[in-house]
């Protein structure tokens, strides 16, 4: 479609089909009507259908009274509680689960993929097999099964316990609680103050060196600092901290943070499954990574660890960072299959039991596909300004 | 002999080292190139041993094969005659006894209609593909039973029976509209992309039971009064535009990653938008995109294994409906594992069969 085309004549009715310009507009005027009826008639059936059974649509049902009770509470709780604070109780339990879930996968997740690439081929092998066999069978499987085994455990009385500090059992993982003494918020106070520190630091190693040319061991240095400095505000306050170990009593444990076997089982299989994927993520990630590159920084004369900090990681980790944002979206999604198991996430409590009791299946589906909406979200612009941040880092 | 002495450059070639090769040389180079590699070596070599004898123990030596309910376990071990006593519920869920012949057909048929889709040298593959392109319509007569066939509703449905219903539907229905949804976000027009993006990052963003939520419990509402839609339907709808987005997302890698210059040159010989994406850009891209796509039909097909939380029969289903029956109360690691072993064998081959696809796809230009 030249401009000489275009602007000969007057115009012909036939244009709208043989006009690029203008079938484009008239094909998206069609779709724009379609959606339009297609939406009027679904609302349409909805209004009708919602009065023929008597429903009344609103959110007014999230001020009444749960009456259910939920096993795994992070704020109060009660059965006499609304159905809104149950979403929060719920919701407050998706993230436990996936925070936790996230730490741990990322943890296994590039051990795993280093050790896959280990010139040990016994190792190699070994996680080889541990990747094939957990990304090839569903995760509902995987917790169901994670959950069967924990109940099979022995029961509280004959935990099996690690170094009589960490004990597990059929009423799942019970481990030690801190109790933090007066002046513990010295702790975090100084560990704010040594990242300050840390960066202040690394801004002025860098100048110094683009002056001088002189490096420093910026790395070991500022490890030292951020480790450091709260450890001495520790000491400093006279060791503000002390555990309580859980105790076997005659029947059941005593104290301690019992871990529900439910929060264990979700845990475990998340973590387990998502860090077979991350450990593929991180393989190719570093195999992405010419050898040339290594081969290049030496012939630069700079030290293998210097190659592997300045050169290697932040190219891998190029490649590595968008799908790796992709799992933690799964795994924040795929904890919602904790309704199998009786987990009370905002799945089973929102859009499982306030669904079933109020019967206001509209709102509650709603509301809950809106709360992962918006985790999915704020997760992506997060990761989206690390993303970015490594790239300028590395460009 | 040690004083045979030899001209200058005859002496015979001597054999390397025992060390570097044979078994001797494999083990020192791979297992014990270093101390801490002959520490990881043996952890390695412990943790197998203790693994593999405590399953081989449970699953096997301790094990109960045959028995009527979980009482006649009693060596301590897993008890495999829940598996037994249900095994044809797993698979064909509570399908009528006597038409489980029309399933086994159209299970055998599967086979017949994908050899030429997936194996391009398959003999007489012109006219075989011709049976291909009929095969919904055949299964679809055979497994509900239409045409003077008896006629078996879809709530009798269960076992891996389902899964593969539930999968291969899901698998065919979702590459077109995942194609559609990928041309619509890179689509020139503004409507169609702003359309295709929220329809992407809509379904992307919430979990999939959420979407069988609103197939179970939803979707009724949505249609006009009086009308009655097959649970089962809902839930192949569901399934296909949940997989259709996350495939959308693969292809459009597949489409970013073709240089411009290839649509130009298709508009240059004056071939349409459409010939030139089906007979230029979408054989390039898809090519591309294979390992993607095969990825997300095994995340399909995994997934079909939520519908149980729905309360559909898939093999979970079933399995925990025997769980829930006094006489098998108690068990569980046995079911989960069997299920798990069902769909491993699925998923692997889908695994393998693409890595092959992509060996043969693999034409040495692209980068």
């Amino acid at each position: 479609m030249s401009v000489a085309e275009l602007s000969t004549g007057g115009f012909d009715i036939r244009r709208l089909w043989t006009d690029r310009r203008y079938r484009s507009l008239l094909f998206q005027l069609a779709t724009l009507v379609v959606l339009g009826v297609f939406i009027v008639l679904i609302v349409n059936n909805v209004i009708q259908n919602l009065a023929a059974i008597g429903v009344n649509y609103g959110f007014g049902f999230l001020s009444q009274p749960a009456g259910y009770d939920i096993n795994q509470q992070l704020i109060p709780y009660d059965s006499t509680s609304t159905h809104g604070r149950a979403a929060v109780v719920g919701l407050l339990n998706t993230l436990l689960v996936a925070i936790c879930g996230i730490v741990l996968a990322t943890i296994l997740g590039f051990i795993f993929g280093v050790a896959r690439l280990s010139p040990n081929w016994l190792i190699a092998r070994i996680i080889t097999v541990y990747i094939e066999v957990t990304r090839n069978v569903p995760l509902l499987l995987q917790i169901l099964l994670w959950h069967a085994v924990i109940i099979q455990l022995p029961t509280a009385r004959d935990a099996i316990s690690f170094s009589d500090t960490i004990f597990l059992s059929n009423r799942g993982l019970t481990v030690p609680a801190p109790i933090f003494g007066d002046g513990f918020s010295l702790v975090p106070i100084a560990f704010m103050a040594a990242i300050a520190a840390a960066i202040v630091f690394a801004k002025w190693a860098k100048r110094e060196q683009e002056k001088t040319g002189k490096i420093y061991p910026v790395f070991t240095i500022n490890t030292a600092i951020i480790l450091g400095l709260p450890v001495l505000a520790f000491l400093a306050a006279g060791s503000p901290l002390s555990w309580e170990v859980p105790e076997m009593g005659r029947f059941n444990l005593r104290g301690g943070i019992p871990l529900r076997p439910e929060f264990v089982a979700m845990w475990a299989a998340l973590s387990f499954y998502t860090a077979a994927f991350i450990a593929e993520i991180v393989r190719a990630g570093i195999q992405s990574v010419h050898r040339g590159q290594t081969e290049a920084a030496y012939s630069l004369g700079l030290r293998p660890n210097r190659t592997m900090r300045l050169i290697i990681i932040p190219q891998a980790l190029r490649v590595i960072v968008p799908p790796l944002t992709s799992q933690y979206l799964n795994l924040t999604k795929n904890s919602s299959l904790a309704i199998a198991i009786g987990y009370m996430d905002i799945t089973a409590t929102l859009g499982g039991i306030t669904l079933n009791q109020t019967g206001q299946a509209m709102e509650a589906v709603m509301l809950m596909m809106s709360v992962y909406l918006s985790i999915s979200l704020l997760t992506s612009i997060f990761m989206n300004w690390y993303n970015r941040r490594i790239r300028l880092v590395e460009r | 002999m040690a004083n045979t002495s030899y001209e200058v450059g005859k002496h015979p070639d001597l054999p390397p080292p025992v060390a570097t090769v044979g078994v001797v040389g494999w083990v020192r180079t791979n297992l014990f190139s270093s101390w801490i590699n002959a520490l990881l070596t043996v952890g390695a070599i412990a943790l197998i041993v203790y693994v593999t004898t405590g399953i081989y123990g449970w699953a096997y030596l301790r094990a109960d094969f045959a028995g009527e309910s979980r009482f006649d376990c009693t060596s301590g071990g897993a008890c495999w005659a829940l598996i037994g006593a249900r095994f044809s519920q797993f698979i064909y869920g509570f399908y009528p006894v006597e038409l489980r012949w029309r399933v086994n057909l159209a299970f055998v048929l599967l086979f017949v209609a994908l050899w030429p889709l997936l194996f391009t040298n398959a003999p007489f593959r012109r006219y075989t593909l011709w049976f291909s392109a009929a095969y919904p319509i055949i299964a679809y007569i055979l497994i509900m039973g239409r045409f003077g066939l008896e006629p078996v509703e879809t709530a009798k449905f269960g076992g891996m029976m389902l899964t593969m219903i539930i999968g291969v539907t899901g698998i065919a229905a979702s590459l077109p509209l995942g194609i559609l949804l990928a041309l619509g976000r890179r689509s020139d027009m503004l409507l169609i992309r702003i359309l295709s993006v929220g329809f992407i990052e809509f379904i992307r963003g919430v979990p999939l039971i959420t979407l069988l939520f609103v197939a179970s419990t939803l979707l009724n509402f949505f249609l006009p009064p009086g009308t009655f839609f097959d649970l089962l339907l809902r839930v192949l709808i569901m399934v296909t535009l949940f997989s259709a987005a996350y495939l959308a997302e693969v292809i459009r890698g597949g489409l970013q990653a073709i240089p411009r210059g290839q649509e130009e040159a298709a508009s240059a010989l004056g071939l349409s938008y459409w010939k030139s994406m089906y007979l230029i850009i979408l054989p390039q891209a898809l090519k591309i995109s294979i390992p993607g796509i095969v990825n997300s039909f095994i995340a399909l097909f995994k997934d079909t294994t939520l519908v149980s939380i729905i309360g559909l029969l898939d093999p979970i289903g079933i399995g925990r409906a025997a769980l829930a029956d006094s006489k098998w109360q108690g068990l569980g690691p046995e079911v989960y594992v069997f299920v798990a072993i069902l769909f491993w064998i699925c998923t692997f081959a889908m695994s393998r069969y693409s890595i092959y696809l992509e060996r043969k796809l693999e034409t040495g230009h692209a980068s």
